[in-house]
């Protein structure tokens, strides 16, 4: 027989009907929501007199809109402040459980979620969010879903779906030291393209990924989106339920033991059959820095900006040089020498604890250079900024000269006031380099935690091997 | 949702990769509570020369001339042609509001990212999935001529071009279904109310720790 991939089984275990044209209706267990994509979705339910079916599925937050300073002036944003005062009320009055401002636990919606316990492995997990792909780091099945998908999961606890096909991604072998789980899924991204996993659920396997941390992992899967695909997967292993364990949303007493062995069972089988493999050698990835407007252009630090003349293909030369243009940048010239004015050091890609350890690690005892307008460091959850400053980590940012903020999505987005003016260039953690996405006309270089604070400190981005 | 039977626009070409959904509405224009009133802010930095804010009045803004929704040859279109992995990025279905709010009907490419993909079906908006030589024909065709109307037809999944070509293209059944009869998938749904029950029911004793809280 067949066997099954991680992604088949979890499907397989939330299929609720088929249709003859393979279209699913699927169970979901775990229904993430924030302010920005709910409230059209809510309103829906009130229009139509429909209310939520499984109010317990629910955990809601605030994160895009919120400030990360001066909160005790409350929000002064009047259009953000509409939108956080509507999923308060929102959530009041279907009774859902949600994380407000101020409460230490409120934070970005993909650290918080792995943080409480409210993501398990074997869970279907959705929320209005492309990034929920984070949660397969937990062999859970996580996907963004637009705002109609938003009101269809809280009217029926289902989506319309049809299955998508498998992609294993093995990274071989170990990465040298100073290589990141941000620099494993850039390279990725690299090498199959923004489009790549379009269709796919990706699976990562392989000594690399089993290296990684649990916190490495959902920065691997945070960014399967990044690479087309709307969900990436982990296998379970020791590392996963380590993590999981007394969390306050994790299963209690009587069902701990349950679950854990229903989780032993999270994984491919050997003879499981995948549509499309790739596989990378861990030791060839060096740190990774993005140098257009899209994710796939990517290259290690130590290479030069390509030249569009390079290239056959008419719309891909047009696409280098637009980017080139945008990014104000000059053809073939080294990533090193590219000076930056903001860092950025944050997102639900990399404002977890061992993310801020990393960077304050490279910024202890050095000063952002001259040229550092700003230099933020933006905690994921209110209990991830108290860990950072129990270990001094807050002291050690603030003497370097970074400012130290309070949890939300911050600049990854620039929803609220961080952001880029035209033409500042960041080293940002974030995910997403598109034009004008940290600000119109703002330019935007992803990199690891550590490569941004090497940044802030050199000036311009630099090899952390050499220095 | 509006409903799609068959429907003829002139075209909109937009000769890149990877439009993301950032460049479709960006991001300040998320802090609307309403799924209306999108459409003046579509391609917002490329279609205009000044910053935007969402409590600006947008018809006083400075427009880019050389941005081609700005092109008065295109003001009345309703079709856009696009490079690969349109709507690539942030799941926001404010981009799929923005374009149908603006006017668009169909779009065209020779791929779409997923999420894009599937908001698209929700709204009455048909996203057209058609191979990269096709589209680079239409391309060309367009270029050469003043006026360009495609006309398409879902219930023959048929595309028409002014030259008299038609091109076949995909569209799952369900989602054709819904887009044919401008069907609301939350009320198809809840016909399964028993099924998803049933589910519930076992799932409870297989797992019961996801009941817990």
């Amino acid at each position: 027989m067949v066997g099954k991939t991680l992604y088949d089984k979890v499907w397989d275990a939330h299929v609720i009907r088929q249709e003859d044209d393979g279209t699913c209706l699927l169970y979901i267990d775990r229904h993430l929501v924030h302010e920005v994509t709910s409230p059209q979705a809510f309103e829906g339910l009130r229009l139509a007199k429909r209310n939520l079916w499984r109010v317990d599925s629910i955990l809601a937050v605030a994160d895009h809109n919120v400030p990360t300073t001066g909160l005790e002036k409350g929000i002064t944003d009047p259009v953000a402040k509409i939108q956080l005062d509507t999923l308060d009320n929102n959530c009041e009055e279907f009774g859902i459980t949600e994380f407000k401002m101020g409460d230490p636990r409120q934070g970005i919606v993909h650290v918080i979620g792995p943080e409480q316990g409210a993501t398990l492995p074997g869970m279907t997990v959705v929320c209005g969010d492309s990034h929920t792909s984070t949660h397969g780091a937990f062999a859970a099945l996580a996907h963004g879903i637009g705002t109609s998908e938003v009101e269809h999961v809280m009217a029926t606890q289902c989506l319309i779906q049809k299955k998508m096909k498998n992609m294993l991604i093995q990274v071989e072998g170990q990465v040298a030291a100073g290589v990141t789980g941000k620099d494993i899924v850039l390279a990725i991204i690299g090498e199959i393209g923004t489009a790549g996993g379009t269709g796919y659920a990706l699976e990562f396997a392989g000594e690399a990924i089993e290296d990684l941390s649990i916190e490495g992992r959902m920065t691997v899967c945070n960014m399967a989106i990044e690479a087309g695909a709307r969900a990436g997967m982990i296998a379970v292993d020791d590392k996963t339920i380590e993590y999981i364990k007394d969390r306050p949303f994790a299963p209690k007493a009587e069902h701990w033991q349950q679950a854990v062995q229903a989780w032993s069972e999270l994984k491919s089988d050997d003879n499981a059959v995948f549509d499309k493999t790739i596989c990378l050698k861990a030791a060839d990835i060096k740190p990774q820095v993005t140098w257009g407007t899209s994710p796939e252009m990517v290259l290690p630090i130590n290479a030069n900006v390509p030249n569009p003349q390079n290239y056959s293909d008419p719309v891909k030369s047009q696409a280098i040089q637009a980017a080139l243009d945008y990014m104000g940048l000059e053809a073939d010239m080294p990533i090193e020498a590219i000076q930056v004015d903001k860092i950025f050091i944050g997102s639900c890609t990399n404002s977890r604890i061992e993310d801020l350890r990393a960077a304050a690690a490279i910024a202890k005892d050095h000063h952002i250079a001259d040229n550092i307008k700003l230099a933020m460091v933006v905690p994921g959850s209110g209990l991830v900024k108290r860990q950072a400053e129990a270990e001094g980590l807050d002291k050690i940012f603030t003497q370097a000269g970074f400012e130290w903020r309070e949890p939300g999505c911050s600049m990854c987005l620039a929803m609220n006031a961080d952001r880029l003016e035209a033409g500042e260039r960041c080293a940002s953690t974030s995910n997403r380099n598109f034009e004008g996405r940290q600000g119109q006309g703002g330019r935007t270089h992803l990199v690891s935690p550590a490569m941004a604070a090497a940044a802030a400190i050199s000036g311009h981005f630099t090899d952390l091997h050499e220095s | 949702m509006d409903k799609f039977t068959t429907h003829q626009g002139s075209v909109i070409p937009m000769d890149r990769p990877n439009i993301d959904t950032d460049a479709i509405i960006p991001k300040q224009y998320l802090k609307s509570v309403k799924r209306t009133g999108f459409g003046v802010n579509l391609f917002d930095d490329w279609r205009y020369l000044d910053a935007g804010e969402p409590d600006m009045d947008h018809s006083k803004r400075r427009i880019n001339p050389d941005f081609i929704l700005n092109n008065p040859r295109y003001s009345e279109s309703s079709i856009l042609l696009a490079r690969e992995n349109f709507g690539c990025g942030s799941s926001r279905e404010h981009a799929v509001w923005a374009l149908t709010d603006y006017g668009i009907r169909a779009i065209i490419a020779p791929s779409f990212a997923d999420i894009f993909f599937n908001n698209s079906f929700k709204n009455g908006l048909l996203p057209i999935v058609l191979p990269a030589s096709v589209i680079d024909t239409i391309f060309t065709e367009l270029s050469a001529t003043d006026h360009y109307d495609l006309v398409i037809d879902l219930q023959q999944q048929q595309l028409k071009t002014p030259s008299g070509e038609s091109y076949q293209f995909e569209v799952d059944k369900f989602r054709k279904y819904c887009l044919l009869n401008g069907l609301d998938d939350i009320g198809l749904s809840l016909r399964h109310t028993d099924a998803i029950r049933a589910y519930e029911a076992n799932r409870k004793k297989a797992a019961p720790w996801l009941f817990a809280s």
